[in-house]
């Protein structure tokens, strides 16, 4: 109990919410014993894994129609089949994250304008249908020339293409709306951050759609791909180091413990995978190493954004002392 | 019906959500000056809502071992212990206490307790029964993807269990922190502003518990008068640290149906300052995700068409 001749111990302690960590000038705010104001997401590394593997099958989608339109079809072939194990990843991450999996169609009972989650699952559906349809075109080569099968082999790459359109037509919306979810929220590092995280995630789904093109198709067909994956990681840093330095204390949490280490390796695997992707345009090795890079590098700014919202909503100070400040009381 | 306000700012909620003839609005007004920390209300709530029991923890926190609002708490009484702001704050403590108990409640102090009788005391308790806010614009409403969070015709929020898949988007939308998702059966929960009871004219089981009516349930403009009617009897009193929370249908959730007397600024007692509804800002995300999504279609379209096959 506070001892009179003390300085009253007002709401609890002062200060940071986990006792007195150095790493940064503590902010002045009273809180409830330093418990958090608003609950951390539940979500586990499913969702941000989701965030990859679902900005993995847009830029791969673009890829492949890009690739089809432009006659590369090793380059559309890689995009159609890396869209397709993306979304099979997706889908089982998506669910997996779910209380009551078996309640996932739940979801598809309604479409709610308010809710980005509910509109990211129509947008999810039917990008999953165009692109499988279009990765299942891929098959038609190896299907017999007579028969039923056979008229399902004419017909298949004109339904691939369509597909294939289609599919590049929602990518985009696929790519950057799982950026808008996580702004929806009180968790306020993802809050703050809404003019800027959908600009990351549009980078890193280039990035790692370019990525898959540099790794799967031949150097000759590779070109658009690399550009796309230089053009990607471009946005990808710019748009990162945006949040890790541009949201005053909100930004913190970017930049500190496991998140801070995650973008971090992001960073530096991204710069190299870029670097390595401009100079080995000659030599599918490296540009496929480099497409590893990539690939490394976007999952693991999915991992850092995500870790960095979990952080700022355990700290109360994060939630606090923005409010204080946007009441002219601090 | 929709309107020009249904995403920000004063409204009159169970009509913007679609009801014709919707009833007045209900809510809760916590007077927190006459709160004596019996916890009453914790525990009406669990048995009128079988609630399950949210652990059996020591959490050094004055009384409070319970902590905060969960998927099993869906009412908590939270204890500071303070130095007494003046006498006046004192004398409002103990008229509180009085009005249940002539005997020592156990009320901190810096000297032994009893040895220098009640009149004594220099520290005081604040303390609240926090609940959820049955906000005007409920983020966890809003961001709900199955429709399992509604709108009651008396204003409330409600969660319909058998509806929800437990994606747990609702938990960090709620700028309180109050919704949860319960660890066993993955499903969101929190209070129903006992839905069950006041649809048949009865008072929720938390204001009907409370000994002191530092819980009152009434419809909400009404609730409003009251509230303001005792703020200034506190400041008339010397109280001056008294202030309302969450009654003004101007502020960044358009006011709560459940609002607050608080003694102390709001995160003392674990409350948001300034709290504001994040769908406020939903159009301009999708504005800011529509351009970041035409630079993906500018990158592929110059990265294919630049160049020869
Ligand atoms: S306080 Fe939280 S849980 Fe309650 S209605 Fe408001 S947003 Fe929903
Ligand atoms: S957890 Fe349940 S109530 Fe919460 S947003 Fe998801 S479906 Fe709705």
């Amino acid at each position: 109990m506070t001892k009179p001749d003390q300085a009253p111990q007002k709401g609890g302690r002062r200060g940071g919410g986990k006792g007195d960590r150095v790493m940064v000038p503590p902010a002045e705010f009273r809180s409830y014993y330093g418990r958090p104001v608003v609950k951390a997401p539940v979500w586990t590394h499913d969702i941000a894994a989701y965030f990859f593997t679902g900005g993995l099958a847009a830029g791969s989608a673009l890829v492949a129609a890009g690739a089809d339109l432009t006659k590369r079809p090793a380059l559309r072939t890689t995009g159609r089949l890396t869209a397709l194990a993306a979304i099979v990843a997706s889908t089982y991450f998506l669910v997996v994250d779910l209380g009551r999996p078996s309640r996932f169609l739940n979801m598809l009972r309604v479409a709610k304008p308010t809710s980005p989650m509910s509109m990211g699952t129509w947008v999810f559906s039917g990008f999953s249908a165009a692109a499988g349809l279009a990765a299942v075109a891929e098959a038609a080569p190896y299907l017999p020339r007579r028969g039923a099968l056979g008229l399902a082999a004419r017909a298949l790459p004109t339904a691939g293409r369509a597909g294939g359109l289609a599919a590049a037509a929602l990518a985009p919306a696929m790519a950057t709306y799982t950026a808008v979810l996580i702004s929806d929220t009180a968790t306020p590092a993802w809050h703050a951050a809404y003019p800027r995280l959908p600009f990351v995630f549009a980078g890193s789904a280039l990035a790692s759609g370019g990525a898959a093109g540099l790794i799967g198709a031949p150097t000759a067909q590779a070109g658009p791909a690399r550009t796309l994956a230089v053009a990607g990681a471009a946005l990808e840093l710019a748009a990162t180091h945006g949040v890790e330095h541009r949201m005053g204390l909100l930004s913190e949490p970017y930049r500190t413990g496991r998140a801070g280490k995650l973008l971090r390796a992001a960073r530096v695997l991204t710069a190299a995978g870029a670097v390595g992707a401009l100079l080995g345009s000659r030599s599918r090795t490296v540009s496929a190493l480099a497409g590893g890079a990539l690939l490394a590098g976007s999952l693991a700014t999915r991992l850092g954004v995500f870790e960095a919202g979990k952080a700022s909503a355990e700290d109360p100070k994060y939630t606090v002392v923005p409010q204080r400040e946007r009441l002219g009381s601090l | 019906m929709a309107g020009p306000n249904s995403l920000y700012g004063p409204i009159d909620p169970a009509p913007d959500a679609g009801y014709t003839d919707a009833p007045p609005r209900m809510g809760f007004f916590t007077d927190t000056s006459v709160c004596i920390g019996c916890k009453a209300c914790e525990v009406a709530c669990k048995e009128w809502n079988a609630v399950p029991d949210d652990g059996f923890n020591l959490l050094g926190m004055s009384y409070d071992n319970t902590g905060g609002l969960s998927a099993n708490t869906w009412r908590h009484v939270a204890f500071i212990e303070q130095a007494a702001p003046s006498p006046a704050a004192m004398d409002v403590l103990r008229e509180a206490e009085s009005t249940v108990s002539t005997q020592f409640l156990g009320m901190p102090s810096s000297t032994l307790p009893g040895a220098n009788g009640r009149e004594d005391r220099d520290l005081r308790w604040l303390m609240m029964s926090n609940v959820c806010k049955h906000c005007t614009h409920a983020a966890c409403l809003d961001v709900c993807p199955t429709g399992s969070l509604f709108r009651t015709e008396f204003g409330t929020v409600v969660v319909q269990e058998d509806i929800c898949n437990g994606c747990g988007y609702c938990i960090p939308a709620c700028p309180y922190g109050v919704i949860d998702r319960r660890e066993d059966d993955g499903r969101a929960w929190k209070c129903t502003l006992c839905y069950d009871r006041i649809g048949e004219g009865m008072t929720p089981a938390c204001a009907q518990a409370c000994p002191t009516q530092s819980i009152q349930y009434g419809e909400l403009d009404e609730l409003r008068e009251r509230a303001a009617g005792r703020v200034e009897v506190l400041h008339q009193r010397g109280v001056t640290e008294a202030r309302l929370y969450g009654h003004d249908p101007d502020d960044g959730v358009g006011g709560d149906g459940a609002f607050f007397l608080l003694l102390d600024e709001p995160e003392v007692y674990g409350l948001p300052p300034d709290p504001v509804v994040t769908t406020r800002d939903l159009p301009s995300m999708w504005k800011h995700a529509g351009v970041a999504a035409l630079s993906m279609v500018a990158a592929a379209a110059v990265a294919f068409l630049g160049r020869r096959p």
